[in-house]
């Protein structure tokens, strides 16, 4: 009887290491169920949309005067979380701990306008289908990046107190490669609420 | 960069077996007593707490319809109001399709997959166990509504504005709509487990065309839930929004539509038919050749039909709106669409049947349970069939036959591979064989009492009686068809009530089973009954799809190793493989047991109870300790290898 050869195991790294960690996989399965939420929601602006209606949007297209400059705000955010995560692979812990101070902020300030745009808004949640759609969509899109920055929080204190090094760094991998799919998601809500009544 | 060898990692022999043992059985044992039992993250455990907890609701259910079955035994019954009647078979289908159908396959498929794949636990069995108590406290949460007497009344499809706040008023509808977000939420983790632990831990050498139709099949449908289970989250939430703060989602003057209710939950539901009937067949594609003493005819086409049934199965979810005045272009396309998928659904079909027209059968209670499930999945393959026609779908839409329809599928190819599963498994779970015959006797009631009492449905529903009615008149002719319902549902019950009192029985009594009683050839069987707590000695190295039949098939000189191999006993730890071709890629640090997940569940729970009580403030104080338990569940921890380790100078 031929036996197969058993694997030579001895060189294999022990516990998580970036790419290769299982958490790494879990949160792309995160973020494939969290997509589809979203798809879900525009799916049902564009159902919703689409119906014959008196007057669809309450205020014409919304203004872009700050919504275009804070999408440019998240944008930036993930550039330089992405510096972070080179960072702490290059091993230079305290870089990686102030890209995430740096895409912490960012991400304050994006959730600060949003919330000073909901605040001008002459609608309510109830008013209209276009409203509840309006405030649901960009309410989630919110939780969303509160629950990034929560993360990125965690992220930043483990990393000050020196838990990661430029082996041990999968959990900003991890945290990253979220804060990027909020960031692409706001692309999508941005499009369909902003940018999609100008091209009708 | 190279890291230092490690003993741990040394390929060990048979004659360390014994010491090795002793130590794994330390590292992984679940520690005795009630914490111990709240605190185990034990695959095994949580997959038999999941089937019995699916089995609860089965049988909570069950008396539902039997109750229903009572009323319509005969015209103008009063056994129950109308609105009795609304809570009971909404509440029947709810319970059954979505607290029983999907949570019995997930039982199953977390008790048996690090066994069939050659590793000692799921990818995260923190999250594993806290699937499961979510899933329990989602149930709980449902039945304690019904227990005070708030009920959903709209059926298991909740269909608006028979659900808005309108024409429901009470809270049964939130009640719904809240256990069932609940409930997404486990699927969600379960299902994100079931694909990473697929991707990630199979035994080295178990390369994709090497694993058990079952892994495929739970595969699919973990895949199906991820992408699936959001639209009716959301659909739930969107209506629990229009309800509690007067948005406008689904109602037409403020610029809403009903039928947004009806795509959401469609989207979601035709997807969710494959996730709890796909790990049913898988279920029988790997056990049915056991009793053909053959391997499965055709696993490549099977495992590829499977995955393209659900693939089809996102793009049918209008046939179950034919009746709603869409444009008829468009039912077209979804029409066409139903039929195709008829093809890879055949195609296990012709698999199952050419496995037991070449083999050698062995007439035992589970083949009785598989073959007849083959003959009841084309009858409501074929009703479905029928229904995917437009026309034909007008006729019989809202009527008996399509619940004598979901009935041969959820009962025929969910329930049967169920009990013909349980039957194969349980000397696995428990070391004892159940009784054969009274495992025959089980069988030839449920199988008779199940026929007789939905095979007449199909008439009873081409007569026009239509589904959801309390009660009818004398005067339709539906009294007799209706009493024969009745009288096989009963059947179908002694039957069930049979087969879990020989469950009960051979718990203590059964025939001690050995580690292999069917002569089976997938890894389980390779381990003891029951299997120990770390579930291999040493992780296998796997050189076929049926390592435990490589020297009667001899189909090539390659044997898997099942008694050699790394030891890893540095602590709780598994082996991670690469994707495709289940390469050894990492060791693992596994968790220790934890009764994180129990609370992470109950802070869960709270938080939906609060949304549902209105009690703003005790859903934000739940979520604040939940974010807690989170955070201190993530924190990096040197015994899971998470973090920098001190310089060595």
């Amino acid at each position: 009887m031929a036996d197969t050869v058993i694997a030579p195991a001895a060189d294999l790294p022990i516990g998580p290491m970036g790419h290769r960690a299982l958490g790494w996989w879990g949160m792309l399965c995160v973020i494939a169920t969290e997509g589809a939420v979203f798809v879900y929601l525009l799916f049902s602006y564009a159902y919703l949309a689409l119906q014959p209606h008196a007057a669809w949007l309450p205020e014409g297209p919304p203004s872009l005067t700050l919504a275009l400059p804070n999408t440019a705000v998240l944008v930036a955010s993930s550039f330089i979380v992405a510096w972070g995560e080179r960072r702490i692979r290059a091993g230079a812990t305290r870089h990686a701990w102030l890209a995430l101070l740096g895409t912490i902020g960012l991400g304050i300030v994006f959730v600060a306008v949003q919330l000073t745009e909901w605040h001008d808004k002459t609608f309510g949640i109830a008013t209209s289908s276009y409203g509840s759609l309006y405030f649901t969509i960009t309410g989630f899109h919110m939780a969303h990046v509160a629950a990034g920055l929560l993360m990125l929080a965690a992220l930043a204190l483990w990393t000050r107190l020196g838990l990661f090094d430029s082996r041990r760094n999968a959990p900003i991998a991890i945290g990253a490669i979220y804060w990027h799919f909020v960031d692409v998601v706001w692309l999508a809500v941005f499009f369909t609420f902003y940018l999609s009544p100008r091209l009708v | 960069m190279a890291v230092p060898a490690d003993s741990r990692l040394a390929v060990l022999t048979e004659a360390d077996e014994g010491r090795l043992a002793t130590r794994l059985e330390r590292l992984w044992a679940t520690a005795p007593g009630i914490v111990g039992w709240l605190s185990t993250v034990d695959h095994k455990e949580i997959g038999k707490r999941y089937i019995v907890t699916a089995m609860l609701f089965l049988i909570a259910g069950g008396i539902e319809a039997l109750v229903m079955r009572v009323q319509l035994a005969g015209p103008d019954q009063h056994l129950l109001t109308p609105e009795q009647y609304n809570m009971l078979f909404t509440m029947h289908g709810a319970s059954l399709i979505f607290w029983y159908a999907s949570p019995v396959l997930s039982g199953f498929s977390n008790y048996l997959w690090p066994l069939l794949l050659g590793s000692r636990d799921m990818a995260f069995p923190r999250l594993n166990a806290l699937s499961y108590w979510i899933y329990l406290f989602s149930g709980l949460m449902l039945y304690a509504g019904f227990a005070v007497g708030i009920a959903p009344n709209t059926g298991w499809f909740d269909y608006v504005p028979a659900a808005s706040r309108a024409f429901s008023p009470g809270p049964g509808i939130d009640l719904y709509a809240m256990a069932l977000i609940l409930l997404g939420i486990s699927t969600t983790v379960g299902a994100i487990n079931f694909i990473v632990t697929f991707l990630r831990t199979r035994a080295p050498g178990m390369s994709l065309n090497r694993v058990p139709i079952l892994i495929w099949s739970t595969l699919t449908a973990s895949a199906g839930n991820l992408l699936a289970v959001p639209a009716v989250s959301l659909a739930f939430f969107l209506l629990w929004l229009d309800r509690r703060f007067g948005t406008h989602f689904y109602d037409v003057p403020a610029g809403g539509h009903p039928l947004l209710w009806q795509h959401l939950f469609w989207m979601f539901g035709h997807p969710w038919v494959y996730a709890i009937v796909l790990p049913a067949m898988g279920m029988v594609s790997d056990a049915l050749p056991v009793f053909c003493s053959r391997p499965l005819v055709g696993y490549t086409i099977v495992a590829l039909a499977t995955v393209l049934t659900m693939v089809l199965g996102f793009g049918v979810w209008v046939h179950h709106m034919f009746a709603t005045g869409l444009p008829m272009l468009g039912m077209s396309f979804f029409s066409a669409a139903s039929f195709v998928i008829v093809i890879p659904s055949a195609v296990a079909v012709f698999a199952w049947i050419a496995t037991i027209a070449i083999g050698r059968p062995r007439l035992t209670v589970p083949f009785l349970y598989f073959a007849s499930f083959i003959v009841m999945f084309v009858i409501g393959g074929v009703s479905g069939f029928m229904t995917a026609s437009v026309p034909v779908d007008w006729q019989l839409t809202d009527t008996y036959f399509i619940v004598a329809h979901i009935h041969y599928v959820l009962i025929g190819i969910n329930v049967f591979p169920v009990l013909g599963g349980l039957t194969f498994w349980f000397p696995k779970m428990t070391g004892r064989l159940l009784d054969e015959r009274l495992g025959r006797y089980a069988f030839w009631l449920i199988f008779a009492g199940f026929n007789i009492a939905f095979l007449p449905m199909h008439l009873t529903g081409l007569y026009g009686m239509p589904r959801r009615i309390y009660t009818y008149g004398p005067h339709f002719g539906w009294e007799t068809l209706n009493l024969v319902s009745t009288v096989g549902a009963f059947i179908l019950a002694i039957g069930i009530g049979v087969f879990f009192v020989n469950i009960l029985r051979s718990l203590r009594r059964g025939m001690p089973a050995g580690s292999n009683p069917w002569n089976a050839p997938t890894l389980e069987w390779s381990v003891s009954s029951p299997p120990p707590p770390y579930n291999f000695v040493v992780i296998p190295t796997v050189a076929s799809r049926h390592p435990l039949w490589e020297q009667e098939l001899d189909e090539t000189e390659h044997r898997s190793v099942i008694r050699t191999g790394p030891a890893l006993d540095e602590g709780r730890e598994t082996l991670a493989t690469t994707p495709v071709d289940a390469d050894p890629d990492l060791v693992l640090k596994m968790p220790e047991d934890s009764l994180a997940p129990l609370l992470l569940a109950l802070a869960l729970t709270a938080i939906f109870v609060g949304l549902l009580a209105s009690a703003w403030w005790s859903a934000a104080t739940a979520a604040a300790a939940g974010l807690l338990i989170v955070f201190a569940w993530l924190w990096p921890r040197r015994s899971l290898a998470q973090v920098a380790e001190v310089s060595h100078g």
